[in-house]
């Protein structure tokens, strides 16, 4: 049974992938090339090397092309909901829990103790940002463009979209 | 009708402009969800965002998931994880299969390489607002010796940040509350309106 087959496939790592979509691709890779042989290695790579080209969530875009591949718009229907489904269900029901009792000392100190956290693991990540592109596109390219976006994005309050689609149009003609 | 039609521009903003997987939507849903569409504000989306980490599989579909269903219920729900994945798939599959060999990725990736590094600024941007708030809450003492701990745990020992929040989540659970019978308190507002 193919459909069974894809839930399966893009269920385990949708609830074993701890740390958001990119934790979840070896782990698709295992399903996909592994344990079924939808694919080769070879063609695994190739749909994450352009998958990581465009814009949106990774893990939603593999699960939507492999199952889509496999099995055509059903494939690739059950292939996203195994993927987002069972994780989005759980963060209802526990935030519906927890704001239930919004204002309650406890859950007020949850907020107040994770925000810490938070800020280092959005600190990390800019980070990886930023040395991916050091090593993508150079040092000085990185700097300029960090600088220019700094000034558009926060002191003039430019809608990030346009800075985005600006960079975009850049990187089409001078990269 | 207006609620639909705002939660489905505001994700597909954020799942065509998020170049870098899932969490380079994090600072785009941030700006659409708080900032323009003021659904939740900065608590809110930071609560919201640690579960998300603390839970598995994908964050850009758990944030769009949730809010989605907090403005207008399951369909809304289902509009703005819609809206997120489904832009990209369609790109991905149109591409693969006339696209026929990886040469032809190039200049796709060409594009994408400038993105990065503006997707980090947004990020570094947030980072900053959360470390803010935290130390007005906290005070800055204790903020920057607790960002010290919590960012060698992380980067230094490598435990996982799931494992890190569920800690501080189950510490703010057990530790006693100054005031007394807070416990009844608690227990009792089940049927409290707010």
């Amino acid at each position: 049974m193919i459909y069974w087959e894809i839930f399966l496939a893009f269920f385990i790592p949708g609830i074993l992938g701890y740390g958001g979509g990119p934790a979840s691709i070896p782990l698709i890779e295992n399903e996909v090339v592994t344990r079924y042989g939808w694919m080769n290695v070879q063609e695994f790579s190739e749909v994450l090397a352009l998958g990581n080209a465009l814009p949106g969530p990774i893990a939603t875009k593999m699960a939507g092309y492999i199952g889509y591949d496999v099995a055509g718009i059903p494939g690739a229907a059950i292939g996203v909901f195994a993927t987002v489904a069972p994780s989005l269900l759980l963060i209802i029901v526990l935030l519906s829990i927890l704001y239930k009792y919004k204002n309650s000392p406890k859950v007020k100190r949850m907020t107040l103790y994770i925000r810490p956290v938070i800020g280092i693991l959005l600190g990390v990540m800019a980070w990886r940002f930023f040395s991916e592109s050091y090593e993508g596109i150079g040092l000085w390219q990185t700097v300029i463009l960090m600088l220019v976006s700094y000034l558009l994005l926060e002191r003039m309050k430019v809608h990030p979209a346009f800075v985005i689609i600006g960079a975009l149009i850049y990187g089409g003609f001078f990269l | 009708m207006r609620n639909h039609w705002n939660i489905f521009i505001a994700f597909f903003r954020v799942g065509i402009l998020g170049y870098g997987g899932g969490p380079s939507s994090i600072p785009l849903v941030h700006k659409e969800v708080v900032d323009n569409f003021k659904w939740m504000n900065d608590e809110e989306f930071g609560d919201l965002l640690a579960l998300g980490n603390t839970l598995p599989g994908p964050i850009a579909t758990k944030l769009a998931g949730y809010i989605g269903y907090r403005v207008s219920g399951v369909l809304g729900m289902i509009n703005a994880v819609l809206a997120t994945i489904l832009p990209t798939i369609f790109l991905m599959i149109l591409l693969l299969s006339s696209l026929s060999s990886i040469k032809e990725y190039d200049w796709v990736q060409g594009m994408t390489a400038t993105v990065i590094p503006i997707v980090g600024v947004m990020l570094a941007t947030l980072t900053w607002q959360f470390i803010h708030k935290a130390g007005k809450g906290m005070g800055w003492l204790q903020t920057g010796l607790v960002l010290l701990i919590v960012f060698v745990l992380l980067q230094v020992l490598h435990i996982h940040p799931g494992l890190i929040i569920a800690a501080l989540l189950i510490l703010a659970l057990v530790k006693k509350d100054k005031a007394p019978n807070t416990e009844e308190n608690i227990t009792g507002r089940e049927g409290d309106p707010s």
